[in-house]
């Protein structure tokens, strides 16, 4: 609004604090709750200040030592494999899209467009949709809890290489035909020009997709049965029991604070990339 | 430095009879060291025609040829070729060393060679302080020599520019045409020079090709082209306004056209349909006592000179006029007056010269 009016000032910063709140409370709570016992928390009214056992609990649950009835798997272990899946998975999808998308833009071979729409539609079975067979595929090859059963499923997708072949399309002609007269083979023009050129679409890419797979939930919950490769988020499933058992919240909310630092970490860091990457392409 | 050679030479996209044919069989020599001008309308082929020298479009037909090795299947690099493009295509993430140091790089020229001759040419081109900058802080007549540059540090054989002038404003295109006249001075590199702008190609080309439909329609001097122009299309492409050509009818020393005839100085070359060309700025004298009657339509001053514009019976023509005369008023009739020598004759049907 360019309107200046102090009412409305006011009215459109309560309605954003309401907002700040809405989503900030329930990360408080968990925050507060990762900083008490497992007693303290179940009273009613929980409490609603930090307590003392922050760093108890973040102790306990990193190394797995908590003495409650449920999953022990110490959660230092869970955030290895989280990162490594969420790393090969950001990796590896710009990786194989920069190259696809290089191939289909300034490559003429047979059955171009075949391969095209092949990419295509692949858009239209995200992971959730062609589980079954995939689930069966993963565990044929034997790849059932391994970091390539984890990963590999979901590199295959087409998004990051349709940004890329849009991306790829803007560059001028010129700067190919330039190249060419430079004597730059085509390995050394994606090298030299189209990587650097792309460099804030990649940064903007490797947000996205490093959170996408630090966030994987149903397909990780599949391959996995082995404690030492459940990812984070899985990890905070199986310390939930279900039923009438104690939880140790505790420990629960502790695992989902640090599960929480290193999306939000990537996210700070690369933000200013990030943004540059989704506004404006250097051409 | 070389010479190139182009034969038949045929450019066509598609193939069998839905082929789409844009280049119809060019032929010209085009000696060492010379500076030639490739000027026509859009869609002429002037810009296909040098990218098949550069080896950026394939060659359909014909040879094409740079010093002794034809090039049909050689590859752009090899060619000993440097472009200079019309948007510059210079490599926006490199600094302004590194994009014309690039090629040499890839060529694995020695470092400290590559820096000696990128500095030479910086010199040339008063780029040296802007060596570090990126081409996103230049501005555009920066960028121009930059690109110039990127061509220079090759030590080709030939240069090939297409249109490197039409981004700059018009004042810095009149200094730049001057620095590639001097550059090529002093260079002596065969070059070939891709434009729309019949005043480029007049002032800088030692021969011009003049292109129309993917032919070419006259290869020569800007002088000759200027004097003797092989067309009608080319009678009206070059010179700035274009030449007036009045189709009519001839019969020995009349010449009827637009429902009047008009007295020649000598016969027409033979009678029958064809067309007359006279530049506007050709008329011995205007204000006659006698001669072609013009009624006066348009005046336009433009300072050093007047354009009038009016009529011959219905026919349009254009007349320009020293400034310093008295103007002659709209409505007003002149008398022109005109020797033999000036007059230009083309067959009506194929347009060509007779």
């Amino acid at each position: 609004m360019i309107e200046r009016r102090p009412a409305l000032t006011l009215l459109s910063h309560l309605v954003l604090i309401l907002g700040v709140l809405i989503v900030a409370f329930p990360l408080y709570i968990t925050f507060v709750a990762s900083t008490h016992t497992a007693q303290e928390i179940v009273q009613a009214p929980m409490p609603m200040t930090p307590g003392s056992h922050l760093l108890e609990n973040y102790r306990d649950a990193l190394l797995g030592s908590a003495t409650g009835g449920n999953s022990k798997a110490p959660v230092g272990r869970m955030m290895w494999v989280s990162l490594m899946c969420a790393l090969g998975i950001a990796i590896g999808k710009i990786a194989i899209s920069l190259l696809s998308a290089f191939a289909i833009v300034y490559f003429r071979f047979p059955f171009k467009s075949f391969f095209f729409w092949a990419i295509f539609v692949t858009l239209m079975l995200p992971v959730e949709v062609r589980i079954g067979p995939t689930y069966q595929v993963v565990s044929d090859l034997k790849m059932l809890n391994s970091y390539a059963g984890l990963t590999i499923p979901l590199i295959a997708s087409a998004t990051a290489t349709f940004l890329f072949r849009q991306f790829f399309m803007t560059v001028p002609d010129e700067l190919v035909e330039a190249a060419r007269i430079d004597g730059a083979g085509p390995m050394r023009f994606f090298k030299d020009v189209l990587l650097p050129l792309s460099s804030t679409s990649i940064a903007a890419l490797f947000v996205i997709q490093f959170i996408y797979g630090w966030n994987q939930y149903l397909w990780p919950l599949l391959v996995t049965t082995e404690e030492n490769m459940y990812p984070v988020v899985i990890g905070i499933k199986r310390m939930i029991a279900g039923g009438d058992a104690a939880n140790e919240w505790n420990i629960v909310m502790a695992t989902a604070m640090l599960a929480m630092i290193p999306p939000a970490l990537v996210v700070i860091l690369m933000q200013k990339w990030f943004v540059k990457g989704l506004v404006d392409a250097e051409k | 430095m070389a010479s190139i050679s182009l034969r038949k030479v045929v450019k066509r996209y598609g193939t069998g009879p839905k082929a789409n044919q844009v280049i119809h069989g060019v032929d010209a020599e085009i000696a060492d060291g010379e500076f030639i001008v490739i000027v026509g309308p859009s869609g002429c082929g002037k810009s296909t025609l040098l990218r098949m020298v550069a080896g950026l479009e394939e060659i359909s037909g014909g040879e094409i040829a740079i010093g002794p090795r034809v090039v049909n299947q050689v590859e752009p690099a090899d060619r000993d070729i440097a472009m200079v493009f019309q948007n510059y295509a210079l490599y926006p993430h490199m600094s302004v060393f590194d994009n014309m140091a690039y090629g040499l790089k890839i060529k694995k020229v020695p470092v400290d060679e590559i820096k000696a001759r990128v500095d030479k040419a910086a010199k040339i081109l008063e780029l040296s302080q802007l060596l570090d900058r990126k081409p996103r802080a230049l501005s555009g007549g920066q960028r121009q020599r930059v690109a110039m540059g990127r061509a220079i540090v090759r030590n080709p054989q030939v240069f090939l520019f297409d249109e490197p002038l039409s981004n700059l404003d018009a004042k810095l295109r009149a200094q730049t045409r001057l620095e590639i006249q001097k550059l090529h001075r002093e260079l002596g590199v065969t070059s070939l020079f891709v434009t729309h702008d019949q005043v480029e190609a007049m002032t800088l080309a030692q021969r011009m090709i003049v292109m129309n439909g993917g032919r070419m329609e006259q290869i020569g001097t800007p002088e000759e082209v200027y004097a003797r122009p092989a067309s009608t299309f080319v009678a009206g492409f070059i010179g700035s306004p274009p030449m007036n050509l009045l189709k009519g009818r001839a019969e020995g020393t009349m010449f009827h056209v637009g429902g009047i005839s008009l007295p020649l100085p000598a016969a027409a070359p033979r009678d029958g349909e064809l067309i007359l060309g006279l530049r506007p700025e050709h008329l011995d004298h205007w204000n006659a006592s006698q001669g072609w009657p013009l009624t006066v339509e348009m005046i336009e001053m433009l300072g050093a000179e007047r354009l009038v514009y009016g009529r011959l019976g219905s026919e349009l023509f254009t007349l320009r006029i020293d400034a310093t005369h008295v103007p002659p008023t709209v409505g007003e009739t002149l008398m022109l007056e005109l020797s033999a020598k000036h007059l230009h004759w083309f067959d009506a049907q194929s347009t060509q010269r007779v």
